[in-house]
């Protein structure tokens, strides 16, 4: 600070014309454009290029070691006929559409149940966020564990209390493997839901509430028409956030099934990856990948519009 | 709305309830009776946690069971054991490369973060302060960058890193990482640099502080809170990413904690979930610990990025 004190005593220097060395530094789009170089920098080499790169392999016929030809609509032509194709598509639109679902009723349910008051509160809000803290396919492997087909816990202890009388075979079995995963799913995914609307629930100022009460309401007219208004925006980012996480889903998949018993847990993702890195057809991996970018647009732009609601509800202080 | 159930539990509630506390911290919870309380709240309350941390109970009784006694179901009990063994741990330490794999995502996690948060750093605060032309638009476009899933960027990105010769090397994912976690950090920056007084750094700039001794000496000690969260978060996302490790790494030496245990321990043998429970335990242990000691932090930073 000595330095700032001293300096105007020699400051008799002449004005001098700003030079674009100065300009350099001291404009501030310059210096705007300094500062975001690290970040553009990533940004555009290993997000933006390789999204268009992405959508380029797709229409080539590249193969891993071999540089491809443009071939056209060929890949995804052949993806039309490809039932394997189709089957992931539909497992993705129902692990995506049940999972959310599901994840968005409990978590709801979970928020308003930590929102009330109650001893060792705190405790359990951080229990409850362990499994999204966890890594995903470390969780999956316990899960793999759980759903063992002949040391499963659920098999032994639904044997003993004599509901069933062989083991279930959970991930052999089609039906039952895509409610494993999707099961595994919700597991991972009702934390960040619940904790998100919690933290909204605690914006809802309580005298709404003691108003409400002393007007007659019950807890239902309560919760619809004084929680569930006031939570519609975080809802839906909370939602857009899930529903793209749980469409773009592989690791969880990868770590317990592996796309299968006879692809019926294949996902889009998984899929790509099977046909991309495992198989070698670079190109027919892309285009199952880019086929996933329509839904993600959509996503999106409800992600955008729910922003945008909640700029005009709260006003200007938003910022 | 005439009836009157409400005024009826009101009263029962009234004369059973403790003396009303001073800073309503108690909400109106007095309104509902114990029994009541019992059913609505913590009944299903503890089915949900108990779900939710079931898994991990039975991950750390798996990884301490001896081998006999978790395959054979029916002599002893599966939901206790009497004789825990720490075997697996010792293989896992011991007899594989478990600590080069906690090394290498210790390594790349922490490298990948810091990378970010300075990028993300100097983003959030040109955006928030600088204001130059286009920053709101650079900012939604940074948005949008983070709803852009691994998923589909990773046979393109594995093409790039082979031309770049990055391939098998820890570097891939160093470089690659911040991509998912800029976004993040930057969002969750630029709210934490709007809560800092504009005329805190009109007075710097008064006494001929430059751009950047005010980032360093003015903004980032007022918003460590936010770093500290940025960090956390960013580093527990690196530790978890499973994907671009999986295709960007092909020796046993390099891989990250999750695809090693993926792809290295799942053999044929039937005593492998002993040693498998006991990775994926160790493995989660140092983000349980890091979380435990910044919960604050990482729910703030976890919800501040959904509100922004």
């Amino acid at each position: 600070m000595a330095d700032v004190a001293i300096a105007p005593r020699r400051a008799k220097t002449e004005i001098r014309e700003a030079t674009s060395w100065d300009q350099l530094k001291h404009n501030r789009n310059w210096l705007g454009f300094w500062f975001m170089v690290p970040a553009m920098g990533f940004l555009i080499l290993f997000l933006a290029y390789p999204l268009g790169l992405g959508i380029w392999l797709s229409f080539t016929d590249t193969k891993i070691g071999r540089v491809g030809q443009f071939i056209g609509y060929e890949n995804y032509e052949w993806l039309w006929d490809d039932a394997i194709f189709w089957l992931s598509v539909f497992n993705t639109l129902l692990y995506t559409f049940v999972a959310s679902a599901i994840k968005f009723g409990i978590g709801l349910y979970l928020a308003l149940l930590l929102n009330e008051n109650m001893p060792f509160k705190a405790m359990l809000r951080a229990a409850v966020l362990i499994p999204f803290i966890v890594p995903t396919v470390l969780s999956a492997l316990a899960f793999w564990w759980i759903f063992d087909s002949q040391f499963s816990i659920i098999s032994w202890s639904l044997k003993h209390l004599g509901i069933i009388n062989q083991n279930i075979n959970f991930l052999g079995d089609t039906t039952w493997a895509r409610i494993c995963v999707i099961f595994a799913n919700i597991w991972r995914g009702v934390p960040f839901v619940a904790i998100t609307l919690l933290a909204g629930l605690q914006t809802v100022s309580p005298s709404l509430y003691e108003a409400a009460t002393l007007d007659g309401a019950s807890r239902w007219q309560m919760f619809r028409h004084i929680t569930y208004p006031l939570l519609t925006p975080i809802i839906a980012v909370v939602m857009t956030f899930s529903v793209l996480f749980t469409f773009t889903d592989f690791q969880l998949i990868w770590a317990m099934t592996r796309g299968g018993p006879v692809n019926a847990t294949h996902l889009m993702a998984t899929l790509s990856y099977q046909r991309a890195i495992i198989a070698g057809q670079l190109g027919e991996g892309a285009a199952i990948a880019s086929a996933m970018i329509p839904f993600l647009l959509a996503a999106i732009m409800v992600s955008w519009f729910g922003l945008q609601r909640r700029k005009w509800q709260q006003g200007e202080n938003n910022d | 709305m005439t009836d009157l159930p409400t005024t009826h539990v009101n009263l029962k509630g009234v004369l059973t309830s403790s003396t009303p506390t001073a800073d309503h911290s108690e909400g109106m919870s007095y309104l509902q009776s114990v029994p009541r309380r019992l059913v609505t709240l913590y009944l299903p309350l503890s089915i949900i946690v108990f779900v939710l941390l079931f898994p991990f109970y039975w991950m750390a009784l798996t990884a301490v069971k001896p081998d006999a006694q978790l395959l054979d179901m029916e002599t002893y009990s599966p939901f206790w054991t009497w004789n825990p063994t720490f075997k697996h741990f010792y293989k896992l330490l011991f007899e594989s490369h478990y600590p080069m794999w906690l090394w290498n995502t210790m390594y790349v996690a922490v490298c990948a973060t810091f990378l970010s948060i300075v990028a993300s750093v100097l983003a959030a605060y040109a955006i928030v302060r600088l204001r130059y032309k286009g920053a709101n638009l650079v900012g939604g476009l940074i948005f949008l960058a983070y709803l852009v899933p691994p998923s589909i960027l990773f046979i393109p990105l594995a093409t790039v890193v082979f031309q770049y010769g990055l391939f098998d090397s820890p570097l891939a994912l160093i470089l690659t990482y911040p991509t998912i976690l800029i976004p993040f950090s930057t969002w969750l920056l630029m709210g934490y640099f709007k809560t800092i007084p504009f005329e805190l750094e009109e007075c710097a700039l008064i006494d001929g502080a430059s751009r950047w001794q005010i980032l360093i000496k003015i903004v980032l000690p007022l918003a460590v809170p936010g770093l500290i969260s940025a960090f956390i978060f960013c580093f527990t996302l690196c530790w978890n990413e499973f994907i671009y490790a999986l295709t960007f790494l092909q020796s046993t030496a390099n891989k990250t904690v999750p695809v090693a245990i993926v792809n290295e321990f799942v053999d044929g043998d039937v005593y492998r979930w002993g040693s498998l429970m006991a990775g994926a335990l160790a493995g989660s242990l140092p983000l349980v610990i890091l979380y435990a000691f910044f919960v604050e932090h990482y729910v703030s930073a976890m919800t501040g990025a959904v509100k922004e």
